[in-house]
C-alpha cells in the first residue's frame, strides 16, 4: 500500500507527461503481480467496488469527527477522500508489516457486503498513516485525480514493456484486472491474449472541432451529428454487447437493441430514442436520458422510449477487420450489411448531398430548429483510427446559444479548483423583476478570470448557506449553451445543456441581463 | 476568573481590535494614532500609524519595511500603562519578535495572541501560556484536517530530495519574514552547513535576523553566482518567484514550497509545487485546541482563519467562544 501511496503522491506533484510516463512505467516494471495490475486498473478507472459507497466513507468519518467540523473541512479541502484521510484520528504507530498490500485490500473490498464495508475500511485506516489512507480511499472509491488519463496509463505500460500502445488498446477491453496475462505477455512469459469468441470493445474514432476551416466536399463526406450517445455494437454471433464511448458496457440498459442483433460484426452508430425532434426522426436527448444509467428497464419504459441505432460505420464484418480500409469502402460495406437488420432498431445515417462547402453550410443552418447538434465531416480516404487524429474527422457543431445571466450563488470547486469559488449558479429576470436561477456552470473561464470571479464572490457575499454563498446580483456572465429544455429542477422551468461561461460582462449592468422569457423562446 | 466578564472595554471592529480606555488598536489594518502591533507581517503591521508599541525586533522589522518609525519598544515581560489599561508583551513563537498582548483593566485579563505556534523554532522564543479571562486567538489552520508533521521529517524530505538531484537546484519558496530564516535554522540543526543561497528579496531580512543575533550560518546571494554553481544547491526565494522568470536562471530547479497549506494536495498542485514541505509558523488544529485548553479562558474570541470551526470545537467542549470578523488578513501569509 505504501508503494502505491508514494506513486500517487509523486504523480500528483509531477507536471510533465514524460516524467509521469517514466514514474508509472518504472512502477509497473518493479512491482509484483497482482498489485501492479490492480494499480493499473485504478489508474485507468477500471476498478469498481460497488459495495463501497462514497457516502459510507463520509459517514465513517462523521462517526469519529463532528459533522459540522467535517463539512467545513470538506468544503475547504475540496475532496472527500483527502478530507477523510487527513481528519482521521491517528493511532499509535503500527509496524510496516501490518499494513495490508494492495492485493489484500482489493480482495477484501471485493468480497465485502455493503453493510460490512465501513467496518473493513475503518480497520484498514486505523493501521495506516494519512498518505496511505488517502491512497486506500482513492482505490476504494475511484477518481484518482492525479492527472493521469487511462490513455497515459496504457502508454506507460507500453513504454515499460516495449509494445505499441495501439496493440495494448486493442486487447485492453477484453481483459480484466489484475491483467496477469497482459503482464505475462509484456514480460515475454506468455503469448498475446487470445480474444476469439469474446465480445469486446474497440476504441472509437473521434473527431476534432472544425473551428474556422473550410474543407473540400470531394475529400470529405458529411452526415448529421445526431444528438444521442455514440454506441458500438459488438456481436460474436453468440453474444451481443453495446458499449458507450468510454467503453462502458451498456447492454443491460438497452436489451431491445441488443436482442435485435445476432450477427458476427462490430458497428459504430448513434443510440437514439424514437420521437418527433431532430427533424422528426428522433426524440430529444432528454428522452434518451430516461433510458440511460439503468440496470433494468421495464417493458413500459422500453415501449415509451423505444431505442434504435443510427449506423455510422462498420469495423468488423465477421472476422474481417475493415478498419484499415477507407471510409468510402467501409460505407459501401455498411450499406450492404445494414439491410439484413431489423429496421425498427437499425437504420443508416444518411450522407448529406452537399455540392460544396457553402452548400453544406446552408444545410447545416437549415438544421437550426431541429435538435440536431450539427454536422460531421469524414475524410473519404480515412481508415478507422482510434482516438482523435487531426485532419480525418471533424465535428461542425451549430453555433452555441448565448444568454446574459446574473451570478446568484457560488460554491467552491473541486480538484484543481479546490478552495476557489468556481461553481456559479446564475439567473435571468422574470417579468416581475425577480431573478430566477436558469443554470449552473463551472468552466469556460481562464485561470486569471477565475481569480477575479473568486475575489468578486469573497468581497460580495450576502449570505452563507453551508458551502454556498449568495452574492450581490451585480456580476453579468455571458453563458453559452448547446440547447435549452423544459425542466422541473429549476424554478424558471428551464435547464441548459452544456452551459459554460463564455464571457464576463463587466461592462453590462445587471438590470440589462436577459429575461427568462427570452430563454424560454429558445427551448427545443 | 471564571466569573461573568464581558470586557465591554474591548471592541472588535472589521479593521482591528479597539481598546477603548487606551484609545489604541491592536494590529489595525488602517492608519491610527495608537497601534499595538503583535508582529512584523504585513497584514498585522502596517505603516502610517502615529504611534506604535511593539517589541524591539518587530520595530526593527517595521523599520526595514516602512522606513523609520516613532516606535515605543516593549520587551517581553515588560509592562506599561495606557489610559488605565495595564499592557504587557509576551512571546508568541510565531516569528522573531512576535508577541501576545496581555491587557488588564478593572480586574479583567485579556490576551490577544496575534499569530502563534507551539512547536520550537530556532529563530524565535517559544509561546508562553498566559492565563486570562478572554483569549483572542488566531485560527489560520483551524480545521481538524491540519496536523503539521514534525518539522524534522519535512527537513529530511528536503535533504533527501537534494541528494537525489545532484544536477538540479532545489528552489524552496518561503515567506521573507520568519519562514525563510526558520528553514535555514532548521537545516542547520539537521547538520546541513553548506552555503544556502537567497533570492534578493530575502537577503535584507536574513541580514537583519543576523544583526539581531540569530545565527544562520553561511548564506549567500544567488545574484552574481554562476548558473552551473547552483546545481545541487538549496536556494530560498519568496513564493511569488517560484514560477517567475527569475527562476530561469537556475539549472532545472526542483520547485519546493514550505507552507502549512502544503498538506492539501490540490493546493500544492495549484502552486506548481513538486516538493511540498509542510512547515508552518502557525498553530495547527491540535496546537490551537491544546492552547485553548492550556489557557483555559472563560471566553475565547477567534480573529481570523477558519473561525467557524474553532468556535464549533469550543462549543462541543462546553467552552464559550465567538468569531470576530476581521478584514484584511491575508490567508496566504503563512
Amino acid at each position: 500500500m505504501q508503494a502505491f501511496s508514494d506513486l500517487l503522491d509523486r504523480l500528483i506533484y509531477t507536471r510533465s507527461r514524460n516524467a509521469k510516463l517514466g514514474l508509472i512505467s518504472d512502477f509497473l516494471k518493479s512491482t509484483p503481480d497482482p498489485d501492479r495490475g490492480w494499480i493499473l486498473a485504478a489508474l485507468t478507472g477500471e476498478l469498481d467496488f460497488p459495495n463501497v459507497k462514497a457516502s459510507a466513507v463520509r459517514n465513517m468519518a462523521m462517526e469519529r469527527v463532528d459533522e459540522t467540523l467535517f463539512r467545513l473541512s470538506r468544503d475547504f479541502v475540496g475532496d472527500t477522500a483527502e478530507t477523510v484521510a487527513l481528519i482521521w484520528p491517528e493511532h499509535s504507530k503500527t509496524s510496516l508489516s501490518e499494513i495490508p498490500s494492495v492485493g489484500q485490500v482489493v480482495d477484501e473490498l471485493t468480497a465485502i457486503s455493503r453493510s460490512d464495508a465501513p467496518k473493513l475500511l475503518t480497520n484498514f485506516m486505523d493501521l495506516m498513516g494519512a498518505n496511505e489512507r488517502y491512497a486506500l480511499l482513492k482505490l476504494a472509491t475511484g477518481g484518482m485525480r492525479v492527472g493521469v488519463s487511462a490513455r497515459l496509463a496504457k502508454a506507460a505500460f507500453a513504454q515499460a514493456f516495449e509494445i505499441a500502445v495501439e496493440e495494448i488498446e486493442e486487447v485492453w477491453h477484453a481483459l480484466a484486472p489484475p491483467y496477469s496475462e497482459l503482464f505475462a505477455w509484456g514480460e515475454g512469459r506468455g503469448d498475446r491474449p487470445n480474444l476469439t469468441g469474446v465480445a469486446f470493445f474497440r476504441p472509437f474514432m473521434l473527431a476534432h472541432p472544425l473551428e474556422d476551416k473550410a474543407v473540400s466536399m470531394t475529400d470529405y463526406a458529411a452526415e448529421w451529428k445526431w444528438d444521442g450517445i455514440r454506441v458500438q455494437i459488438v456481436g460474436t454471433g453468440e453474444d451481443t454487447k453495446l458499449f458507450s464511448r468510454g467503453g462502458d458496457d451498456i447492454t443491460q440498459a438497452f436489451p431491445d437493441v441488443a436482442k435485435a442483433f445476432d450477427h458476427d460484426a462490430v458497428l459504430d452508430g448513434e443510440l437514439l430514442v424514437r420521437g418527433e425532434f431532430q427533424g422528426g426522426e428522433a426524440a430529444s436527448f432528454n428522452a434518451l436520458q430516461q433510458r440511460l444509467g439503468r440496470k433494468k428497464v421495464s417493458a413500459k419504459m422500453q415501449a415509451e422510449y423505444p431505442a434504435f441505432v443510427r449506423l455510422y460505420d462498420i469495423l468488423f464484418d465477421g472476422q474481417t477487420d475493415l478498419r484499415e480500409q477507407s471510409w468510402t469502402n467501409r460505407r459501401q460495406k455498411l450499406e450492404k450489411f445494414a439491410p439484413q437488420l431489423d429496421t425498427e432498431r437499425f437504420d443508416i445515417s444518411t450522407v448529406l448531398k452537399a455540392r460544396d462547402f457553402d452548400h453544406l453550410s446552408e444545410i447545416r443552418d437549415g438544421a437550426r430548429d431541429a435538435a440536431i447538434e450539427g454536422v460531421m465531416l469524414k475524410r473519404r480516404d480515412s481508415s478507422y483510427i482510434s482516438g482523435r487524429k487531426t485532419g480525418l474527422w471533424y465535428k461542425w457543431k451549430r453555433d452555441p446559444l448565448v444568454a446574459d445571466c446574473v451570478m446568484m450563488y457560488a460554491q467552491r470547486g473541486s480538484g484543481k479548483r479546490s478552495s476557489f469559488y468556481s461553481d456559479y449558479t446564475f439567473g435571468c429576470w422574470t417579468e416581475d423583476g425577480e431573478l430566477y436561477p436558469v443554470g449552473k456552470a463551472y468552466s469556460g473561464f481562464t485561470d486569471e478570470e477565475l481569480k477575479m470571479l473568486d475575489r468578486f464572490v469573497r468581497q460580495n457575499t450576502l449570505n452563507r448557506f453551508g458551502p454556498v454563498r449568495e452574492v450581490e446580483k451585480t456580476m453579468v456572465l455571458e453563458v453559452a449553451f448547446d440547447s435549452i429544455h423544459q425542466s422541473k429542477r429549476h424554478k424558471s422551468g428551464l435547464a441548459m445543456r452544456f452551459p459554460r461561461i463564455s464571457r464576463i460582462r463587466l461592462d453590462k449592468p445587471a438590470a440589462e441581463a436577459d429575461r427568462v422569457q427570452t430563454l424560454a423562446n429558445m427551448v427545443t | 476568573m471564571g466569573m461573568t466578564k464581558d470586557a465591554h472595554w474591548i471592541e472588535p471592529h472589521p479593521h482591528g481590535i479597539y481598546i477603548k480606555p487606551a484609545d489604541a488598536w491592536i494590529d489595525p489594518s488602517r492608519p491610527v494614532s495608537r497601534a499595538l502591533v503583535t508582529h512584523g507581517h504585513a497584514d498585522h503591521a502596517r505603516g502610517g500609524h502615529d504611534k506604535v508599541w511593539a517589541t524591539p525586533e518587530t520595530l526593527a522589522i517595521m523599520g526595514l519595511r516602512y522606513g523609520t518609525h516613532s516606535g515605543q519598544a516593549v520587551r517581553y515581560g515588560d509592562g506599561f500603562e495606557l489610559g488605565g489599561v495595564k499592557i504587557s508583551y509576551h512571546s508568541a513563537g510565531h516569528v522573531l519578535g512576535s508577541a501576545q498582548i496581555l491587557m488588564e483593566y478593572q480586574g479583567e485579563r485579556v490576551v490577544a495572541t496575534g499569530d502563534y505556534k507551539r512547536r520550537t523554532d530556532p529563530t524565535c522564543k517559544s509561546f508562553e501560556v498566559i492565563s486570562c479571562d478572554i483569549f483572542i486567538t488566531e485560527a489560520t489552520f483551524g480545521l481538524p484536517v491540519f496536523k503539521h508533521p514534525d518539522t524534522a521529517i519535512e527537513i529530511r524530505k528536503l535533504l533527501l530530495c537534494q541528494k537525489a538531484n545532484p544536477d538540479r537546484s532545489i528552489l524552496v519558496g518561503a515567506y521573507a519574514l520568519g519562514k525563510a530564516q526558520r528553514l535555514i535554522g532548521e537545516l542547520r540543526i539537521a547538520g546541513y552547513h553548506d552555503p544556502i543561497y537567497l533570492h534578493g528579496a530575502l537577503e535584507k531580512m536574513c541580514r537583519l535576523y543576523q544583526e539581531l543575533g540569530i545565527d544562520l550560518g553561511d548564506i549567500r546571494s544567488v545574484m552574481g553566482s554562476e548558473k552551473e554553481a547552483m546545481r545541487g544547491q538549496i536556494i530560498l526565494a519568496p513564493p511569488s518567484a517560484l514560477n517567475d522568470r527569475w527562476s530561469r536562471r537556475l539549472p532545472n530547479p526542483v520547485t519546493a514550497m514550505a507552507s502549512g497549506w502544503m498538506s492539501v494536495r490540490q493546493r500544492a498542485r495549484q502552486r506548481n509545487v513538486e516538493l511540498p514541505l509542510i512547515i508552518s509558523d502557525h498553530a495547527d488544529w491540535s496546537e490551537l485546541t491544546q492552547t485553548i485548553k492550556d489557557v483555559s479562558p472563560s471566553e475565547t474570541w477567534v480573529t481570523h482563519g477558519r473561525e467557524e470551526a474553532l468556535v464549533r470545537w469550543c462549543s462541543l467542549n462546553q467552552m464559550k467562544a465567538r468569531a470576530l470578523e476581521l478584514v484584511g488578513r491575508e490567508e496566504e501569509d503563512d
